[in-house]
């Protein structure tokens, strides 16, 4: 047992630091335990995976045609065949609001992938040089924020014509914004970072710092961001559809089968309300799971 | 440590540096304020200070890692200072630093092999095969095991981290390294790992070392040169043993006398020099010699003349007035007055 | 009930164990830890961190309970007054009264919305039930017991206008304010630059002497023990390993890792002229602690069999306390062959 201090110091385990490290960045093996953990954020997360999975196997799915009614059953309530009834020209709202899923969802990838293309290397750019760069950028983005979300929007549809990826491009554009302060205020404190420091003594250059050092520890906020935004771009996918300004017919999202059904109301309350449901559900899902995500990854450790 | 120090011109050598920085409203703290140098190939310079004393803005302005105001920084034959960032990037494989914290010196979204191998993809064109090999030898030369290479920093204590650290710096086998009180964060029994882990890299390696420290016992240790450094000016130089056991500046000897001896009894009994008053806001220093207001031994001279460098026997310099005015030390140890009560004020213990 | 013997020590802690929740289940960071303190002492509690010290310190007076932490067993009593269980109000009354704080960061310890006067005069009036002027007359006259120069004036400044090694004195008058019996001071002087270490030591010194109090001090620095305790435990993965009055201590350290401590002072190898000796590895994390004497896998005196399968108790040597079965046995000076620092002559002379 009297090895010598090399040796023993040769078989040094790794260890924590103890009771602290809860709050230390996740690696993808703690990130994978803590969120498993987190029971709202798996069940959020399952609810997703089945709209998901709906959407991507609509046609299987669905048990109607979305887009071929009788009229002469129009607006019925729910019955054994149509479970949650028809619309005004006699389609099966369930089938609809399957297809829509598709829609939906696929908008809101566009929106929310719109959103990170401008806002991310933006962000990145204007937090990890400041200086005049970043006062450029940031007087952008004050200009973009002062304008309310949804009327910017209706401009950018009217000025490109109303259609679905016109829609989704403009909402992506409008919430470009809250993506880069989320990422420039990152990056600004990344920047700081003595690993940072490090790396420019390394003699790496401003790009492999970017990439390779300040992306990766910026990514817990921008993912939560961004899954809380794939709720949003949902939300205002479904108020421009509701408006005419999204989706054409006869194709659905669930903002136009709300929209569709809205003047109906009275006779069938049974599509207003499972739509409206069905946005409000899934937009709650992508909160919970952003915050569980911003739970499971941890919180930046402090500087001792 | 006993290299001998290469023959030739020095290493490093640092002329006037100067780092001011902006502090708004038109102020300027100067940081650092005409500090001369040099380090010789193999050999380890301590530069012990306090905070605020510069000794790290020093350390940085030499890598251009904060950019000097003036003077010169030159790397064997190159001129560091005024070169193009373009130029300066290759130059960095050969000038290296460890910092003091290695919680937070580690990107904790990179695992240790990816940490390692970054300065090689960087600055060699080496395969992956002949890089992996040169990050498992740098984990050996610290002591690690190589199976580490696929973990995370958070997954090591902070004398782990710090050796991934040092496999870091010493990877591209640099000329020189900063050392920014690599041990001062450290547990004492991790501290003196890490500091004989040092000296043996070095003495492999031939590294010439920049050691920054606030403690003059560890620069002793580890250094062959120390100088001291107080509000952006060195004080005293010389050899480490000489500086540490004759102090030649006051300042030099009141840091000495802040290190508690481990025996209680002669701790409790021994001449010491607590310095009163705080240190003097870097903004604004005090005319003359800038330590006057904190000195035990201040005359009235001090606060009318810069101090000149009063060379001593045996190299290094100290910059004080005592060696020529009032008690004339003429090269001889400050701790002298201790014992023989030359002092203008009460402020030594005993 | 019997009325607590006047010759009760100030301080008396038994069997102190606190533990913490984490991911991996219930940790024990203070594992049965038993001294006492008696008025006008000073007693050092040194370890690395991780060694279970602040801890100690904290949970004293019940502060870890906010941080998640709970007393799981023992009993603390200060003045003969049992403290462990004692419901929050009644805490407060005795923090900050009979018992005084000082923390290692005096930035954060200091309420940057208000005055240190202020501050001070709060914690007397709160305390003492005295009134505005004379409150504030008190935090006066303490901060200029404890160095600053034109206290008058400077207790109407606001903590950012003061120094680090000054507002560490701040808070040394705030905590002695009001008199206390006991001043427990957590690493009260690791933030400070080295000199103005040596004068907050000096300044603690001095004050322990003219207040009367008992001083309950952490450190991890084995120098600031030798200049200023009485008695000395030394921490390890949680539990104490060793206990004796300081002079004891440092001459003829029981305990390998103790002597391992002292060997690893930079100022140990200089007074010896012998190159530094480290301790291997690293300190044990609480929910991974080896078996037997926890010290053992780093310990160069660690035998098979008798170090690494039973746990060592703490038992009574030469009038200390030490946790290692082969104290006596280390100190016959035939060395092991091959074996570095024999346990004595790391001790300095």
């Amino acid at each position: 047992m009297t090895s010598r201090p090399e040796l023993q110091a040769e078989v040094l385990q790794p260890t924590g630091t103890g009771p602290e490290d809860t709050e230390a960045p996740a690696t993808p093996s703690t990130f994978v335990r803590r969120f498993r953990r987190n029971k709202v954020g798996v069940a959020a997360l399952a609810l997703l995976v089945v709209v998901v999975l709906l959407a991507v196997f609509a046609p299987w799915i669905a048990p109607h045609d979305p887009n071929q009614g009788e009229l002469s059953r129009a607006l019925e309530g729910p019955s054994g065949e149509y479970w949650f009834g028809t619309d005004d020209l006699g389609r099966d709202v369930l089938s609809r609001l399957i297809h829509a899923s598709r829609v939906s969802l696929v908008a809101a990838a566009l929106a929310t992938g719109v959103a990170l293309l401008i806002g991310l290397p933006l962000g990145l750019i204007s937090g990890y040089f400041g200086g005049w760069v970043d006062n450029v950028i940031m007087r952008f983005n004050d200009a973009l924020m002062s304008f309310p979300a949804l009327i910017l929007a209706v401009v950018i549809v009217g000025l490109l014509g109303p259609s679905l990826t016109n829609a989704m491009l403009a909402i992506g554009i409008v919430y470009a914004p809250r993506i880069m302060r989320v990422v420039r205020g990152s990056a600004l404190s990344v920047r700081e970072e003595v690993y940072v420091l490090s790396a420019r003594a390394t003699g790496c250059g401003a790009p492999r710092i970017i990439g390779g050092h300040v992306l990766p520890n910026i990514l817990s906020p921008l993912v939560v961001q961004t899954t809380i935004m794939l709720g949003l771009t949902i939300l205002a996918e479904a108020g421009l559809s509701f408006l005419g300004l999204g989706v054409q017919p006869p194709t659905a999202s669930w903002g136009s089968i709300l929209g569709r059904a809205f003047p109906y109301m009275g006779r069938t309350p049974t599509t207003v309300i499972v739509a409206g449901l069905t946005i409000s559900v899934v937009v709650l899902a992508f909160n919970l799971l952003g915050d569980a995500f911003r739970d499971s990854l941890g919180r930046e450790r402090r500087d001792q | 440590m006993t290299t001998t120090p290469g023959a030739g011109a020095p290493k490093l050598r640092v002329e006037d540096l100067e780092v001011t920085f902006d502090v708004g409203r038109g102020k300027k703290l100067h940081a650092v304020d005409g500090v001369s140098f040099h380090v010789d190939e193999g050999e380890t310079l301590g530069l012990v200070g306090e905070s605020g004393s510069g000794k790290s803005t020093t350390g940085m302005a030499v890598l251009r890692l904060t950019e000097p105001t003036a003077g010169r920084v030159h790397l064997g034959d190159t001129e560091v200072t005024g070169l193009r960032s373009r130029r300066m990037r290759p130059l960095r494989k050969r000038m290296q630093i460890v910092f003091q914290d290695p919680y937070s010196s580690l990107d904790p979204s990179m695992t240790i092999g990816q940490q390692l191998d970054e300065p090689l993809k960087v600055h060699t064109s080496l395969s992956k095969d002949e890089r992996r090999a040169r990050v498992d030898e740098a984990l050996d030369t610290v002591k690690l095991s190589t199976r580490y290479t696929t973990r995370y920093p958070n997954e090591f204590s902070g004398g782990q981290r710090q050796r991934i650290a040092i496999a870091r710096a010493m990877i591209l086998d640099p000329e020189l390294v900063v050392l920014d009180e690599p041990v001062s964060a450290l547990d004492v029994s991790t501290q003196s790992q890490i500091v004989n882990l040092l000296l043996g890299i070095q003495e492999q390696a031939r590294t010439s070392f920049l050691f920054i420290a606030h403690d003059l016992a560890v620069v002793r240790l580890v250094s062959d040169r120390t100088a001291v450094m107080y509000l952006g000016q060195l004080v005293e130089t010389g050899p480490s043993a000489r500086v540490y056991d004759a102090p030649a500046h006051p300042y030099t000897a009141a840091l000495n006398s802040a290190i508690p001896i481990p025996d209680p009894d002669r701790q409790r009994t021994r001449d010491r020099i607590v310095l009163g008053g705080d240190q003097p806001s870097p903004l604004n220093p005090p005319s003359g010699c800038r330590f006057r207001t904190r000195c035990p031994f201040a005359m009235p001279v001090c606060a009318e003349e810069v101090p000149p460098q009063h060379p001593l026997e045996g190299g290094g310099y100290a910059a004080c007035h005592l060696h020529t005015h009032g008690p004339e030390l003429r090269g001889g140890s400050v701790l002298q007055l201790v014992e023989g009560g030359h002092l203008t004020t009460p402020l030594v213990s005993r | 009930m019997t009325t607590p013997a006047v010759t009760a020590p100030l301080l008396q802690v038994e069997d102190l164990t606190v533990q913490f929740p984490t991911p991996d289940g219930l940790i024990t960071v203070v594992d049965h830890v038993s001294f006492t303190l008696d008025a006008n002492r000073v007693l050092c509690i040194v370890g690395e961190s991780g060694s279970g010290k602040s801890v100690t310190a904290l949970s004293l007076v019940g502060l870890v309970q906010s941080r998640g932490g709970r007393v799981s067993a023992g009993s603390v009593k200060f003045r003969g007054t049992e403290l462990v269980g004692q419901p929050e109000k009644a805490l407060n009354r005795i923090r900050g009264r009979d018992i005084g704080f000082i923390f290692q960061e005096p930035m954060s310890s200091l309420n940057p919305a208000f005055t240190v006067g202020d501050q001070i005069a709060e914690v007397v009036r709160r305390h003492r039930r005295a009134g505005r002027k004379e409150a504030w007359a008190r935090a006066v006259e303490m901060l200029d017991r404890v160095g600053i120069a034109s206290a008058a004036q400077r207790a109407k400044d606001y903590p950012h206008r003061f120094s680090g090694g000054m507002r560490q004195r701040v808070m040394i008058a705030l905590a002695l304010a009001c008199d206390p019996k006991l001043l427990i001071a957590d690493e009260p002087t690791t933030a400070l630059d080295v000199t103005i270490q040596a004068r907050t030591l000096e300044l603690l010194k001095t004050l322990q002497r003219e207040q009367d109090m008992a001083v309950l001090f952490i450190t991890h620095d084995l120098g600031v023990v030798a200049d200023i305790a009485d008695d000395v435990v030394v921490m390890y993965a949680s539990q104490v390993v060793e206990h004796a009055p300081v002079r004891d201590l440092f001459r003829r350290p029981q305990h390998p890792y103790t002597a391992g401590l002292l060997a690893a002072m930079p100022q140990s190898a200089l007074e010896n002229g012998s190159p530094l000796v480290g301790i291997p590895g690293v300190v044990p994390q609480p929910h991974r602690l080896p078996s037997g004497c926890r010290f053992h896998p780093r310990c160069t005196h660690a035998q098979a069999g008798r170090c690494t399968s039973e746990p060592v108790e703490l038992r009574r040597l030469d009038g200390g306390l030490v946790r290692c079965v082969r104290s006596e046995e280390l100190r016959d000076p035939a060395p092991v062959p091959g074996a570095p620092a024999p346990i004595e002559g790391v001790a300095v002379q």
